[in-house]
């Protein structure tokens, strides 16, 4: 009976196995549900954030997985609107990711504010001057735009195809799916552009604050070219993970070369701005504020490394790598390189927002530490969680990789 | 009605004299008894306690014999320009007012994302991480009896932060209407903490009103008066005054004192 609902001619493992392969799943989803419980009854006092980590590893792990998940939008263009065909091998995998890493944020961001039943007042009491507020409308926007791209590849369920009005409806949804890839590209710009905003335009936090064109701080180009650059290669990670756990070929080499190879040039184009954007905010824009670099890192545990750390190690390095075919070409190499890329990503994340609050401002301040309390991973976890039950169950019950039964026929 | 610009005709700050202040911290306790604050169960969680006015202890840093202390209480800046808080805030809880140019807290429309939290820099705005009335379960009567009506208690979840005790503001503004007269008399529109401060340390009026003190000190203290990390840009309209070159050195990281002088 179950398997009547697995892909015609696709090898799956059986249910047993399968349904054994949740439970890790299952239990980090419990353990984020407990977590979440306690926050919603008895209050954000469960997190060890204060009135200095206003934010933390919650946001951290939202502009992560937000960025991350970036592959969906940048994938869904290349596919859709700039017309490679070849990445039709791993759109619906960019899609899924997409769409988990965007409701996971959303859910875990409703945990976050402290009256999750205001949330609408975003919209309704909007205000324009605030990216904060672009964000909630662009990715809220965003998510609706993710469900109609995965919609059509739930539709193709062996079952639900059965269905004629299901199966003309899900195959014009793919005729006009370039409508959404061009919405969903122009609607992550903007998020992920307001996500760097949000703290180029602190202008009174000397550590994030950065110049400013007309109303966007250099942030905003750079947050869109770094997630540009990471997603589709978490895409790769996600994708490669698949073909070794499931020991078969699912995604075609070109298309996993090609997406590696914008990637690399991307993270070229990215990781000199960003040099470029770091020296100047060093040299000018910190000392206008009357600050110099090392009056950021006078106490704590953050200091230099963290710039090298994240610029050189993690970002020329792989910048260098993607753009070598030979790397390219070999599966390790790539893998390495793609997970330099992504922690770089994440770094570069977790430093705008944590290292930002941990930087005291009024000279006569003390630097203060910051360490999540097991709620604050729990929900962070069940993100993950979620995510590898969705893509379970989608690698299972859906044709998520439409070139898998040709690349595994001998 | 808000505004993110500098504010023009009435404008209301305040003036500390830190060598007035002897931190004893009057200004604290009369600004939480004023606007209904509380205490926390455990109020050496500092990161925590909401002290719309928190007094700082500063130190020059140099040994036996010539230590000095100070204090400098830090009520909110009330930034003149473009405060960090406002432009930030989703859901626009928090306005500039265009008259007197108060910064104001809406705390039944906050949603309690702390962006505001994390824009400020002078740390002078408070997350309620608790339910306030539970902590007094035993007392809610005496406490909700000692409560004042003029001001709202804040609940569980959202920001909350000083108001030059704007209720104040609304309460003269209604005397003022009753008595004729157009213009709000200096001591009809006192802060809480200003008329607590046994020092006289605090000053509070119209900045812009040659008549006001505040006006009147900047003009003559001219020399004595700074404010916090002015080359943020943010213009508080918190200003404070010392004779003593060290203070001054602890309000921006730019400014050094030379060692070993004594300051």
């Amino acid at each position: 009976m179950e398997s009547e609902f697995i892909p015609e001619g696709l090898q799956r493992t059986s249910a047993t196995s399968f349904y054994l392969w949740q439970l890790p799943w299952l239990g980090l989803l419990a353990w984020g549900g407990i977590s979440a419980l306690l926050c919603l009854i008895v209050g954000l006092n469960q997190t060890n954030m204060n009135d200095y980590f206003a934010f933390g590893v919650w946001i951290v792990f939202d502009l992560s997985v937000i960025a991350l998940g970036a592959g969906a939008f940048f994938t869904g263009f290349l596919t859709y609107v700039v017309g490679k065909k070849e990445l039709k091998s791993i759109i619906n995998l960019a899609v899924i990711i997409g769409f988990i890493c965007y409701s996971g944020a959303v859910a875990m961001l409703g945990i976050d504010i402290g009256q999750p039943i205001r949330g609408w007042f975003i919209f309704w009491h909007a205000n324009v001057h605030s990216m904060l507020t672009e964000v909630s409308f662009c990715i809220t926007c965003y998510l609706m735009v993710l469900t109609i791209e995965y919609l059509p590849n739930i539709l193709e369920n062996r079952q639900l195809d059965k269905i004629k009005e299901i199966h003309f409806f899900s195959h014009n949804l793919h005729e006009i799916m370039f409508v959404f890839a061009a919405t969903g590209t122009f609607l992550s710009f903007f998020h992920q552009g307001s996500l760097g905003g949000m703290y180029g335009v602190m202008y009174a936090r000397p550590y994030a604050a950065r110049e400013m064109f007309s109303i966007w701080p250099t942030t905003f180009p750079l947050f869109i070219l770094s997630a540009m650059a990471a997603g589709p290669c978490f895409t790769l990670i996600i994708a490669t993970m698949l073909e070794k756990i499931g020991r078969k070929k699912l995604v075609k080499k070109e298309a996993k070369e090609l997406l590696a190879k914008i990637s690399g040039r991307l993270l070229l184009v990215y990781i000199i701005l960003k040099i470029i954007d770091t020296w100047y905010w060093g040299t000018v824009t910190a000392a206008e504020a009357g600050f110099s670099v090392s009056d950021f890192f006078r106490e704590g545990p953050y200091g230099w490394w963290t710039v090298i750390f994240e610029l050189g190690f993690l970002g020329v390095i792989p910048a260098i790598l993607l753009n070598i075919p030979a790397v390219r070409h070999s599966t390790g190499a790539l893998m390495f390189a793609a997970v330099l890329n992504c922690a770089g990503i994440v770094l570069n994340r977790f430093v705008v927002t944590v290292v930002t609050l941990a930087i005291p401002v009024m000279p006569f301040e003390k630097f203060l530490g910051y360490l999540p309390t097991w709620q604050e991973w729990g929900i962070a976890m069940a993100v993950i969680g979620y995510g590898g039950i969705v893509i379970g169950l989608s690698y299972r019950y859906l044709p998520v990789f439409p070139h898998e039964k040709e690349l595994n026929a001998g | 009605m808000s505004s993110h610009g500098p504010t023009t005709g009435i404008k209301y700050g305040m003036v500390i004299d830190l060598d007035k202040c002897t931190g004893c911290g009057t200004c604290s306790v009369a600004c939480m008894t004023e606007n209904n604050g509380y205490c926390l169960e455990d109020e050496s969680d500092k990161v925590r306690s909401i002290t719309w006015l928190r007094v700082y202890r500063l130190e020059n840093g140099e040994p036996y014999p010539n230590t000095k202390v100070a204090y400098l209480p830090r009520p909110c800046m009330h930034c003149d320009n473009h405060p960090p808080c406002v432009s930030v805030c989703p859901p626009t809880a928090t306005t500039k007012d265009e008259i007197g140019g108060i910064v104001s807290q809406i705390p039944t429309r906050c949603i309690g994302c702390r962006y505001c939290v994390a824009a400020c820099p002078y740390h002078a705005r408070y997350f309620n991480w608790f339910d306030p009335w539970p902590l007094y379960k035993d007392h809610v009567k005496q406490m909700t009896e000692g409560l004042n009506p003029d001001v709202a208690p804040r609940m569980r979840g959202v920001v909350e932060k000083c108001t030059f005790c704007h209720h104040r503001l609304m309460a003269a503004k209604e005397r003022c209407y009753a008595e004729g007269l157009d213009e709000i008399p200096e001591d009809y529109y006192q802060t809480s903490c200003t008329q607590a401060c046994p020092a006289g340390a605090i000053s509070f009026g119209d900045l812009n009103n040659p008549e006001h003190r505040v006006h009147q000190l900047l003009k003559e203290r001219q020399k004595d008066v700074f404010r916090l990390l002015e080359k943020l840009g943010t213009e508080p309209k918190v200003y404070y005054m010392t004779t003593q070159r060290w203070i001054r050195a602890k309000a921006d990281n730019f400014l050094d004192v030379p060692k070993g002088t004594g300051y």
